[in-house]
């Protein structure tokens, strides 16, 4: 499976990165060497093999259903590059 | 109990210009969970507070916040599956859905696809006495709610509102069981009457707390057997999927269309795209949501910021014995104790409180008579006055007071209905008030026995009429009932009338 | 007193405090100072006297009344990783321009409670994403060892930490590790760094990077301060999911130095290949020593190592692509300028074009990729498959008894800064191959500093432990300290 300009393109879209057209191929390179690297995990058998999910058994925490945070607009909105009558702003999303 | 069996109804035929056409329907249910807090942190649930303030910096997603899951929200996804006679999975998982949005702001939703909490399960959505639908329950997962873009508050710019971000829903998804508009607006409806009686969703489709995706499908008819018996999928054709609709009567209207949109390109000689498409009211259309098709590549992955969802079988079961009596089980139970129609006991298990209010009323009574007033008279007031039945200003054990004073025949039924208006608007013991209103049925036989006799005496010309037709014997009855002031019981004049007029 | 109270332990700073030697007012003083001389190695990169003024002054006030938690006036380095109440915290990144937390992660907060003084946030690797520490928005941190003109890198990506600690800017500092990135700046740098065991130390309020792998933990001067520090760090948070909800035992009374009987663990595959002979000598004398105290020394095999590496670069950047997809400048940070007629994908898309370093976008796309429809099993799902291989070895090596398991922490010592810059991404990332396996089992590991190459830098052993047996492996470490005798410091250059 290696990585070619088309793939390298839907991938920087699906990141929401942008990358000029030209920089496209450079970056298939790139993702191809460690794509390549990656495939070295081909080699084992995983057969009947669980993936890992926690380093010791432990029991999924829990909260209670009471309400314990909220009610800080201003601090939510504290760092917001563009906030205005407490909403956060962004540019127009047409559906 | 009644055991209730169902036939099951015929599904929806379309006629195209060519064909005959049938549909196939499978439903997402979007159920917001009842709960004080959200699904991952401890902010608020409620409605109608300014905005973004029921948000923590979890929900905002701020750097290094990190999601606990609120175990009520479990309870609640458990208590569904139970009452949708599911399979609990004892281990379930979160996953993260990936996809940009303004109102998500962690750039994913915790969602469960891999491992839900609830496997199958079924609704049985009535169609008519005797037949219903059995829609078959696929799996129901929690998942986060996003928040609110507004659009029109500014000619550039949309406004995020992250109030409703992280509050837990269920997704209810079903199989595609379902065979037409009429069957997908009950399926909601039962549904959402399964959930309120739980106290696990409101219900409010108004607010979205309750909404529907729909995936629609046609096909020729006897495909879908085919499906059902191999469970192959290519039987049926291509589906959309109708997104986010919080009304009855648009679901049925918008399937009804999308129906009709692709049998016509089929019959064209075309082939329907599967894809998301949004309903839009005022124009009874159906449109493609190509926005949201874009990057359809979500990128799951368990969640590593969640240990696996592990419960033990004894909590699920001391779920399982708290469980509330559920509609099916009611109405059979109605239509079992109390002799109910198969019609009025849809009209009283409709709604938990409704319920609980005839069941009040009838205990102890005849539950026929006890069906007739609360749906006739105390709904049909409701209903004009815009009530819900928790507003009613005459309480289930003042009605019952009428009903008792009827059945020992100290008021007619005309007096009862007085009584009912009385204490609608005044209040009060029945017993007292129609004592104190001199509302009390004659049964002195003497007395009405002399009535008649006045009135008889009175009106030679109808006597006569009368032994001619005897039919007219009733208007004897009414001219006594009305010189007693209404007080006279009804039946004694009617037999009295009847021997005194020799019939 | 001859030595300058920044270049004191935290158990000197401790006990002189106490003895009321010195003030924490002073000791904080003296780092200040030397951190404004010390802007050469670019290890501090918001300073916060302020603030360290301040708690200094608590301290001292509460040193007065006796009430002197063990950290209490001991000025710290914070990781520009961790989220400190109104102080910049960019995770060295220019997406995150101009954020000020309104919240105290748990570990800072800890700290703090303690009575920990902040002396400022250090500079990494942007994300946590390297091992050099020349990822970062602020520029590379510079290692204060040198062994010719050049500038060495001090590692990544708690490089600031590394720095800052061996230059004596302060008595010791946070970092996290998710690949290697506190014990390979260690080894670097000639100080001593512990990974503890997944779970042990909260990660709320610490920039994620790859959640299932990242930790929190404590670089110091020695292992002693090293435990002094890590009990302060450690326990049990109900705000994240992940932490153990298991007690904590007193580390620094672990400290025997008595390591008789126990069973010291050599895993044969990590003998790579082309090991320079310095490293292979100098493991081969970590080993002596810790004979020499009385440990028995076995040959263990761990046979998924050399998978470890590239499981780790599928599951570290698929978990990063998600982690970091909040970075949207919707809510906090940068947002780039728009031109006429842009919508939100475009802003996204420049937001993050703008704000994500090289290797941060490169992680975050090979990420998008292995988690996309088609791929998931072949790559994710294979990783998080070998990953469990990785951890059952290690299992199975406990479970033959084994106490502790004994390697080098890095192929080479410290290289120098922009040496890297031309090689292809995967050379770099052969620098966490002997410190990747520890994250992908979440066991405890720590660097001590055992002896300097032929150039006079430092090098560094590891050992890992039992999980949750951090206080049996710093007891380990302090054996291994203790005989190997190091005491060299870096010549003040800067």
């Amino acid at each position: 499976m290696s990585i070619d300009v088309d793939t390298a393109r839907r991938v920087a879209k699906l990141a929401r990165i942008r990358v000029d057209e030209s920089d496209l191929p450079a970056l298939a390179d790139e993702l191809n060497g460690i794509v390549t690297f990656m495939e070295q995990l081909n080699a084992v058998n995983v057969d009947g093999v669980e993936p890992m999910t926690g380093v010791t058994p432990m029991r999924l925490k829990r909260r209670e259903d009471v309400v314990t945070d909220g009610n800080m607009p201003e601090r939510i909105l504290k760092n917001a590059p563009d906030a205005r009558e407490g909403f956060f702003a962004v540019p127009k999303v047409v559906e | 109990m009644l055991d209730l069996t169902y036939t099951a109804p015929k599904p929806k035929v379309i006629q195209g210009a060519k064909d005959d056409w049938e549909l196939v329907i499978g439903m997402e249910i979007h159920a917001q969970v009842s709960s004080n807090a959200k699904l991952f942190s401890g902010a608020s649930t409620a409605v109608g507070a300014e905005p973004n303030s029921n948000v923590s910096f979890v929900d905002a997603a701020m750097p290094g916040m990190l999601p606990v899951i609120n175990e009520f929200c479990v309870e609640q996804a458990v208590r569904t599956g139970l009452g949708l006679k599911a399979a609990i999975n004892l281990r379930s998982a979160f996953d993260r859905k990936n996809y940009f949005y303004p109102d998500l702001p962690q750039g994913y939703q915790i969602s469960q696809l891999y491992h839900p909490i609830v496997g199958e399960g079924e609704v049985i959505v009535e169609m008519g006495p005797g037949v219903a639908r059995h829609v078959r329950i696929e799996r129901i997962h929690l998942e986060q709610d996003a928040g609110k873009s507004i659009h029109d508050m500014d000619p550039t710019q949309s406004f995020v509102d992250f109030n409703r971000t992280g509050v837990a829903l269920m997704e209810i998804v079903s199989r595609p069981d379902i065979r037409g508009p009429e069957e997908a607006a009950a399926y909601v409806v039962k549904l959402r009457q399964i959930l309120r009686y739980l106290g696990t969703c409101d219900g409010n489709m108004q607010n979205g707390n309750l909404r529907a995706d729909v995936n629609v499908s046609v096909c020729r008819p006897g495909q879908y057997e085919k499906y059902q018996a191999t469970g192959d999928f290519s039987h049926l054709g291509t589906r959309c999927e109708i997104k986010n609709m919080n009304s009855m009567r648009f679901i049925q209207a918008a399937i009804d269309y999308e129906a009709r949109r692709q049998i016509a390109i089929v019959e064209d000689g075309g082939s329907v795209t599967q894809e998301t498409r949004l309903y839009d009211p005022d124009k009874n259309e159906t449109r493609s949501m190509r926005s949201k098709e874009e990057a359809h590549d979500y990128r799951y992955f368990p969640d590593p910021d969640l240990l696996p969802l592990e419960i033990e079988q004894a909590w699920v079961d001391d779920i399982a014995a708290r469980m509330p009596e559920l509609p099916d089980a009611k109405k059979a139970r109605f239509m079992g104790d109390f002799g109910l129609t198969d019609y009025d006991a849809n009209v009283l298990t409709a709604e938990l409180e409704a319920a609980s209010f005839f069941e009040a009323v009838a205990l102890g009574r005849d539950g026929k008579q006890a069906a007739n007033w609360v749906i006739n008279e105390l709904f049909g007031r409701l209903n004009k006055e815009g009530l819900a039945i928790g507003e009613s200003p005459v309480s289930a054990g003042q009605l019952g007071g009428i009903l008792d004073l009827m059945q020992k025949g100290e008021i007619s039924g005309k007096m009862a209905k007085d009584l009912f208006e009385i204490l609608w608007t005044e209040g009060g013991d029945p017993a007292e008030v129609a004592a104190a209103k001199g509302m009390k049925q004659v049964t002195d036989m003497g007395a009405i026995e002399a009535a008649v006799d006045a009135i008889i005496a009175a009106n030679p010309d109808q006597v006569e009429k009368a032994k001619a037709n005897p039919k007219l014997a009733g208007w004897f009855v009414g001219q006594v009932i009305k010189a007693s002031g209404g007080k006279a019981n009804p039946a004694a004049v009617n037999d009295l009338v009847a021997k005194k007029l020799g019939m | 007193m001859s030595k300058s109270l920044n270049s004191l332990t935290i158990a000197e700073a401790r006990d002189g405090l106490r003895k009321g030697e010195f003030t924490a007012s002073e000791l904080t003083g003296a780092c200040l100072t030397a951190i404004d001389g010390a802007d050469a190695l670019g290890a501090f990169v918001h300073k916060t006297p302020d603030i360290a003024r301040e708690q200094a002054t608590a301290a001292d006030a509460r040193l007065a009344k006796g009430d002197a938690p063990d950290l209490c006036g001991i000025p710290l380095g914070i990781k520009d990783l961790f989220c400190t109440k109104g102080v910049p915290g960019q995770a060295a990144s220019n997406i995150l321009a101009g954020f000020l937390p309104e919240y105290e992660s748990t570990v800072t907060s800890k700290l703090f409670g303690a009575g920990a003084v902040m002396l400022g946030k250090l500079n990494m690797d942007e994300f946590a994403m390297g091992s050099s520490n020349e990822s970062s928005c602020y520029g590379p941190a510079v290692n204060p060892w040198r062994s010719d003109d050049r500038e060495l890198t001090p590692g990544g990506s708690s490089g600031g930490s590394a720095s800052a600690v061996a230059a004596d800017l302060c008595l010791g500092a946070t970092g996290t590790d998710t690949g290697g990135s506190i014990r390979q700046p260690a080894a670097f740098t000639g100080i001593v760094g512990l990974k503890p065991t997944y779970g042990r130390v909260s990660r709320w309020g610490i920039v994620a990077y790859a959640s299932s792998l990242d930790q929190a933990g404590p670089m110091a001067k020695t292992v002693r301060d090293t435990a002094i520090f890590l009990q302060a760090m450690a326990g049990h948070d109900a705000k994240d999911s992940t932490s153990a909800d298991i007690p904590v035992p007193d580390f620094e009374a672990a400290l025997t130095g008595d390591i008789r009987g126990k069973k010291i663990g050599i895993p044969r595959e990590y003998r790579a290949d082309g090991m320079p002979a310095e490293i292979a000598a100098l493991w081969a004398k970590g080993a002596d020593m810790l004979r020499d105290a009385g440990a028995e020394i076995v040959d263990i095999s761990l046979p998924h190592t050399q998978y470890a590496l590239p499981a780790y670069y599928v599951i570290a950047p698929a978990e990063a692509s998600s982690n970091l997809a909040r970075y949207d400048g919707v809510r906090y940070g940068h947002r780039a300028k728009l031109s006429q007629g842009d919508g939100i994908t475009e802003m996204y898309e420049k937001t993050r074009a703008e704000g994500f370093g090289a290797e941060v976008k490169r992680r975050i796309m090979i990420g998008t990729y292995v988690l996309s429809a088609g791929f998931y099993d072949a790559y994710y799902n294979r990783a998080r498959k070998v990953r469990a291989l990785i951890k059952r070895d290690f299992d199975q090596v406990f479970a033959g008894g084994v106490d502790a398991i004994l390697t080098p922490t890095t192929p080479s010592a410290a290289f120098g800064l922009g040496e890297m810059a031309s090689a292809d991404p995967v050379q770099m990332y052969l620098n966490d191959v002997f410190t990747v396996t520890v994250n992908l089992a979440g066991l405890p590991g720590i660097s001590v500093p055992v002896g300097l190459d032929s150039q006079g830098l430092p090098l560094g052993l590891q050992l890992i432990g039992r999980p949750w047996e951090e206080a049996a492996l710093l007891n380990h470490a302090y054996v291994l300290e203790k005989a190997a005798g190091f005491v060299a410091k870096p010549g003040k250059w800067w």
